[in-house]
C-alpha cells in the first residue's frame, strides 16, 4: 500500500532503476481498484488481464534494455471519452455503450508510446456534459472524501480515482472546467492546457472551440510528468498548436522569481462560500511568502462568463452530436418498432395533409435512436443549442455571446499586463451532496462561474489542493497563466506544493492503510 | 424572451429529438429558465465588437495534396448497427 502513497515521480524512478516491475505495481493499483471500486465507482471498465499484459510486456522490454520511455511502466488511467482500438469507449452514453472505434486517438498512442500501462476508463458525465458524473448513464462515481458527495465532473471518475490511489496519472478533458473542478473537490492537481496544447484527435467531440484534453494527478510535478507526453503538434489536429514542448519535468522545480500574482477581486464577490474565500487568501499569503508580488486584479466581463458559455457550448454542442444518427455508428433504435409506430400513425391520421406531416421513416428512425440513446442533460444541450442556432435567435444568441467572448479574452490580455499568473477559487465552494442540482440545471450551471472563463479564452489553467472546508472536504486553487504559459502554471503551482502539505492530504481510507 | 411548448417541439424536430409530453414540459420550463438567464447578455455594449469564434485565431492549415491510406471499408463499417458488405442500410429515405 504505501506503494501507492509514492509520487508518479518517484515511482517512474523505482522503475526505471529495476527496484519496482510494471507488473507489481500494476497489481497494486488493480488491487486498490477491487478493494474501494465498490463505493468509489470511479471506472467504467477495467480489463486486469489486458493492463497486467501491458504491464509484463513492458517489463520484458526493459529487461531486454530497451528505452522504456517517460513513463515507463507506469499505469494511466483515461477518461472514457478517448478513442481507443478495439476497446469500448462509452462517453457514459447509452448511445455509444457498444462502440469500439477502429482507431486510437493520438493521446491514446502518445501514452502507448511513452510506457503507459492504460490501466482503466473513467466515468464521466455523457458526453462530458456536467459537473457531477450524476449525468452518467451507467454509474454515479463517489468522492473518495465523502461517499454522499458528487466528485464533480465531467472527469469525475479521473479525479477521484487520483484521489483513492486508483492511479498515479489521470487523462481528463476539460470544456468548461471539467479536469479544474473535479480536481478541486476531490483534492488533486489538475491542468487544462492551452486550447491546441494537445491535440484533440480522437477525443469524443463535445464543443470543438472549447475543448481540451489534459492531466490530473497527486502533484504538480505529477501533472508536468504526464502533460509532457501528452503536449505536441499534431498534423491530424488541424487547431493543434505547432510550438515546441518544454520539458516541463525539468523546470517544474525551479521557482519563479519576481512572480506577479493578480487576484481576481470578481471571483471573492460573488456567493463564495466562506471557508472556500478563507482558504484562497490563505493562499495569497503563502506566494506573498514565497516573495511574489501580489495585486488585485479585475475580469469585469467575467460575470457574464456562464451566459457565454451556455450558448456557445451548447451550438457547438448541437452540431458536434448530430453524428449520432444511428446509421454510423452507435445505438439504433427497434426498426421493427418503428415501423408499426408509423403504421398506426398513418391509420390513425385524419386527413392527407396531416398524414403528409408525419415523420419519413428515415427522420422517425433519427428521432427515436436519438431520443433513446442520450440522457436528460445532452437533449437538453441539444436543445438549447439547437434554439440559439436557429433562424430568428442566431444573432440574438449565438453572435451576441461571441461579441462576447472577445471582450472576456481582452479582459484577461489586460489582467496579463499586470500579473504573471491569476489567482481564484476553482469553485463557489467544496463537494455538494448527491442530488443535490437535481431539478435544477441552471444552478449547476452557474458552479462552472470561475473555470469557463479559461476555456473561453483558450488560455491555460490548474487547480491545486489549498484547503480544507470545516467539513474536511477538499478545496481547489485556481492558477491561470496566458497561452502557452503551462510551464509557468506548473512551476507556480510546485512552489505552492513546497511550502503546503495540502496535495498530500488522502481521504482516511487511503491515509490509513500501509 | 420567453419559451413556449410548441417552440421546444418545433426545436425538437430541428434537433432530430423525438419528446414525450412530459419532457417538452420540462424543458419548455428548464430552457425558459436558461434563455433568461442568457439574456442578460443584452446588457452589454458590443456594437463595436467583432465576433470571437475561435480563442486562438489561427490562419488555414493546408494539408499536402497527397493520397493517403484510409482505414479499410469494412472497419469504417464495423460498428454500423445495420449494413451489408459494403454499405449503411437505412430505413427507406423517400418513404415507400
Amino acid at each position: 500500500m504505501s506503494l501507492l502513497k509514492k509520487s508518479a515521480v518517484e515511482l517512474v524512478s523505482l522503475l526505471r532503476d529495476g527496484e519496482l516491475t510494471s507488473a507489481d505495481l500494476t497489481r497494486a493499483y488493480l488491487n486498490q481498484i477491487e478493494e474501494h471500486e465498490g463505493t468509489i465507482q470511479a471506472f467504467l471498465h477495467v480489463d486486469r488481464e489486458a493492463a497486467l499484459q501491458q504491464a509484463e510486456d513492458l517489463d520484458r522490454r526493459r529487461a531486454a534494455g530497451e528505452n522504456m520511455g517517460p513513463l515507463g511502466g507506469l499505469p494511466v488511467a483515461v477518461k472514457d471519452l478517448l478513442c481507443t482500438r478495439g476497446v469500448t469507449t462509452t462517453c457514459a452514453s447509452r448511445m455509444l455503450e457498444n462502440f469500439r472505434p477502429p482507431y486510437d486517438a493520438t493521446v491514446i498512442a502518445r501514452l502507448k508510446a511513452a510506457g503507459a500501462v492504460l490501466i482503466g476508463r473513467t466515468n464521466l458525465d455523457e458526453f462530458a456534459m456536467g459537473g457531477s458524473c450524476e449525468n452518467s448513464a451507467f454509474q454515479t462515481t463517489r468522492n473518495p472524501w465523502d461517499p454522499e458527495r458528487i466528485p464533480g465532473g465531467s472527469s469525475g471518475g479521473a479525479a477521484a480515482c487520483v484521489a483513492a490511489a486508483m492511479a498515479p496519472l489521470s487523462v481528463g478533458s476539460d470544456t468548461g472546467g471539467s479536469i479544474r473542478q473535479p480536481a478541486a473537490l476531490c483534492g488533486v492537481t489538475g491542468l487544462k492546457p492551452t486550447y491546441g496544447r494537445v491535440s484533440r484527435y480522437g477525443l469524443v467531440a463535445f464543443a470543438s472551440s472549447l475543448d481540451q484534453i489534459g492531466p490530473l494527478a497527486a502533484t504538480a510535478e505529477d501533472v508536468a510528468l504526464l502533460l509532457e507526453v501528452l503536449a505536441g503538434h499534431d498534423p491530424l489536429d488541424s487547431t493543434s498548436i505547432d510550438a515546441p514542448v518544454p520539458r516541463y519535468i525539468e523546470t517544474v522545480r525551479q521557482p519563479l522569481e519576481g512572480l506577479r500574482v493578480g487576484l481576481v477581486t470578481d471571483h471573492l464577490a460573488e456567493q463564495l462560500d466562506p471557508d472556500v474565500e478563507a482558504a484562497v487568501r490563505e493562499a495569497v499569503r503563502v506566494y506573498e511568502s514565497l516573495g511574489a508580488n501580489v495585486e488585485e486584479v479585475s475580469l469585469p466581463h467575467s460575470r457574464y462568463g456562464i451566459a457565454t458559455y451556455y450558448v456557445i457550448a451548447p451550438s457547438e454542442a448541437s452540431s458536434n452530436l448530430a453524428r449520432y444518427d444511428g446509421a454510423h455508428y452507435g445505438y439504433r433504435t427497434d426498426e421493427s418498432a418503428l415501423q408499426a409506430e408509423l403504421a398506426a400513425e398513418r391509420a390513425a391520421a385524419q386527413s392527407e395533409q396531416e398524414e403528409a406531416r408525419l415523420d419519413t421513416p428515415l427522420v422517425r428512425m433519427y428521432r427515436k435512436t436519438r431520443s433513446e440513446g442520450f440522457g436528460a442533460e445532452v437533449k437538453r444541450r441539444i436543445m438549447l443549442g439547437t434554439y440559439a442556432l436557429s433562424s430568428g435567435y442566431y444573432d440574438a444568441y449565438y453572435l451576441k455571446a461571441l461579441k462576447v467572448r472577445r471582450l472576456i479574452v481582452e479582459d484577461y490580455r489586460a489582467a496579463f499586463q499586470k500579473a504573471d499568473v491569476l489567482l481564484g477559487p476553482v469553485t463557489p465552494s467544496p463537494a455538494m451532496p448527491l442530488g443535490h442540482f437535481k431539478d435544477d440545471p441552471l444552478g449547476m450551471y452557474l458552479t462552472d462561474l470561475f473555470t469557463v472563463g479559461a476555456n473561453l479564452a483558450g488560455i491555460a489553467g490548474i487547480s491545486l489542493p489549498c484547503g480544507q472546508s470545516r467539513e474536511g472536504l477538499p478545496i481547489g486553487l485556481h492558477l491561470q497563466a496566458p497561452p502557452l504559459e503551462e510551464e509557468r502554471l506548473l512551476r507556480a503551482a510546485h512552489m505552492f506544493q513546497t511550502a503546503t502539505d495540502w496535495h498530500r492530504r488522502r481521504p482516511d481510507f487511503v491515509a490509513s492503510e500501509d | 424572451m420567453s419559451l413556449s411548448a410548441s417552440d421546444v417541439e418545433k426545436v425538437s424536430l430541428l434537433a432530430r429529438l423525438l419528446l414525450t409530453p412530459q419532457e417538452i414540459e420540462a424543458l419548455t420550463s428548464q430552457l425558459g429558465q436558461i434563455v433568461e438567464y442568457v439574456d442578460q447578455l443584452g446588457e452589454i455594449d458590443t456594437e463595436q465588437v467583432e465576433p470571437l469564434a475561435h480563442a486562438v485565431e489561427l490562419v488555414n492549415v493546408w494539408a499536402d495534396d497527397e493520397v493517403r491510406p484510409s482505414l479499410p471499408r469494412d472497419e469504417v463499417l464495423s460498428g454500423a448497427p445495420h449494413r451489408d458488405e459494403d454499405s449503411y442500410l437505412v430505413p427507406a429515405v423517400l418513404g415507400d
